[in-house]
């Protein structure tokens, strides 16, 4: 008989609702209690620093190139020693989705994500982080790697003495 | 017949007595099946607003109120404002003939605690609950609005198939109690009550009642997902807030009106009358939110065959068996 069949689909739905009724909620209320994020997790964006407390970024225009949404500038400049650096860095978090390829691209690991996911404004404009909001004083995920160690311009140390690096050959001893 | 002048105060001060505590009552409604939705839900509903949420119904007025009062252009002007008044009035009126607990012992006047005991109360609600389906035709029609429009065919034709059901399931109960009056009704009940004579005529009348008042599963007139919200769609601001007001008075009244005519109306041993009507009545409140909770909404066709096919006969058979039944007993 369908008619039983329908009370008791009837029945066994009340029933499912009945013991949902006394099960605990999944909301989490957050601005009190506040849902810890996957370890994987990536939101706000960082400049870290190197061991030696420089800046790591170079301003080499990989992050803004490789950004979906175009919303990293900077301008580049370069100390008398050779070591190169943002004159001004602005990433603009109104439009910045998250995506991690800027972290993915970076070649000094300076453009790093952190789990921040708090980040809203009433006033848009101040989504608009410059380079003192961005920069941190740590080194973040890769606590031992210095870019100009391996980079082999002579900036932190002479040329030829950095790690993995053979001294210079001088072309004029190889004369036969 | 009224003279008296204190009778005159006495039925007034029942009046207000009976607003206030209806009108809260609806509005709490609201609050608790927003509430209870979020816990079948596996939410946790309104919960911001005061102690536990439950100012919420106030800071849900004051929105209401704040809101712009909005009138389609080409609508029908008088209509469309005069609707939601037609929606929500004939479910206070039909509360008027409620017996909401025992005659009461006031400094030696004994007091109905209903408004109007009338010999013809059930036959009251049945024209009552006709009239109130006039708003949601009316505001429909005046909002000049297709979803609206089609919202209202759609109540017009719910209302007419249920409303039948609904009559023929009372005429058992009349025949127990040989009276259509609600206090004879809820006497001839002292003993036992009519679920357990009729459950069958219970059952229709429950159905019939969910669709009288337009909840899931019957919700045709409002369908949010097909018809945005039927024939209230183009109201908003205190309009909209009565139609909704009138949803949940309808819920008590009919709630109320259930216990009376199956459950026994204010009977029942230990606590007091007044308190087990209240109980009866949110009972059945309850009962209609979780339902809200658990059935999907029923196709236009199903409904009509429910009503027409199913509903309808069975009464009809119900009628005859316990007329055949009250003739054996004599």
């Amino acid at each position: 008989m369908s008619i039983f069949d329908d009370i008791n689909a009837i029945i066994t739905g009340m029933w499912t609702t009945w013991k949902h009724l006394f099960r605990r909620p999944v909301t989490i209320q957050y601005p009190e209690e506040k849902r810890q994020p996957s370890p994987r997790y990536r939101a706000r964006i960082i400049l870290t620093r190197d061991p030696d407390g420089g800046e790591r970024c170079v301003a080499c225009y990989l992050c803004s190139a490789a950004c979906p949404v175009d919303c990293i500038s900077m301008q580049a400049g370069a100390q008398d020693n050779g070591r190169r650096f943002a004159v001004w860095f602005r990433i603009n978090f109104s439009r910045c989705i998250f995506c991690g390829l800027c972290a993915e691209a970076c070649p000094t690991m300076a453009i790093q994500m952190t789990p921040d996911y708090e980040i809203c404004q009433r006033d848009i404009m101040n989504l608009l982080y410059e380079k003192e909001d961005l920069l941190v004083d740590h080194c973040g995920k890769d606590a031992e790697y210095n870019f100009y160690e391996h980079a082999g311009i002579g900036v932190t140390q002479p040329r030829g003495e950095g790690l993995e690096e053979r001294p210079p050959v001088d072309v004029r001893g190889l004369m036969p | 017949m009224i003279i008296n002048p204190i009778d005159i105060a006495f039925v007034f001060a029942k009046i207000c007595l009976l607003m206030v505590a209806i009108l809260t009552l609806a509005a709490y409604l609201v609050f608790a099946e927003r509430r209870l939705l979020a816990w079948i839900q596996d939410r946790k509903g309104p919960n911001r607003v005061g102690p536990f949420g439950l100012l919420q119904p106030v800071a849900d007025v004051i929105k209401m109120l704040a809101k712009e009062d909005f009138r389609p252009p080409a609508g029908d002007k008088w209509l469309f404002y005069l609707a939601p008044a037609m929606a929500a009035i004939p479910a206070i009126i039909t509360f008027a003939i409620v017996p909401v607990g025992a005659p009461v012992n006031f400094f030696g006047t004994v007091i109905d605690l209903q408004v109007a005991d009338l010999n013809v109360g059930l036959l009251l609600f049945l024209a009552l609950s006709s009239i109130a389906v006039y708003g949601v035709a009316l505001g429909g029609w005046a909002s000049n609005s297709k979803y609206a429009l089609l919202g209202s065919i759609r109540g017009l034709a719910q209302l007419i198939s249920y409303e039948l059901s609904m009559g023929l399931s009372l005429v058992p109960v009349v025949m127990l109690a040989r009276s259509f009056k609600l206090s004879a009704i809820v006497d001839a009940q002292a003993g036992v009550w009519f679920i357990v004579y009729q459950p069958l005529a219970f059952l229709i009348f429950l159905v019939s009642i969910l669709a009288e008042c337009k909840r899931i599963p019957f919700d045709l007139p409002e369908a949010e997902g097909e018809l945005v919200a039927g024939f209230h769609s183009e109201y908003s601001g205190m309009r909209f807030g009565l139609f909704f007001v009138g949803e949940y008075i309808n819920i008590i009244v009919l709630g109320g009106l259930a216990s009376t005519f199956f459950l026994g109306g204010w009977h029942g041993p230990l606590l007091p009358p007044v308190v087990w009507f209240t109980l009866k009545t949110l009972s059945f409140a309850f009962l209609f939110i979780w339902i809200r909770g658990t059935l999907p909404r029923l196709r236009y066709d199903q409904l009509m065959h429910l009503g027409w096919k199913l509903l309808t006969p069975l009464a009809l058979v119900n009628i005859l068996v316990t007329a055949w039944w009250l003739y054996l007993k004599g």
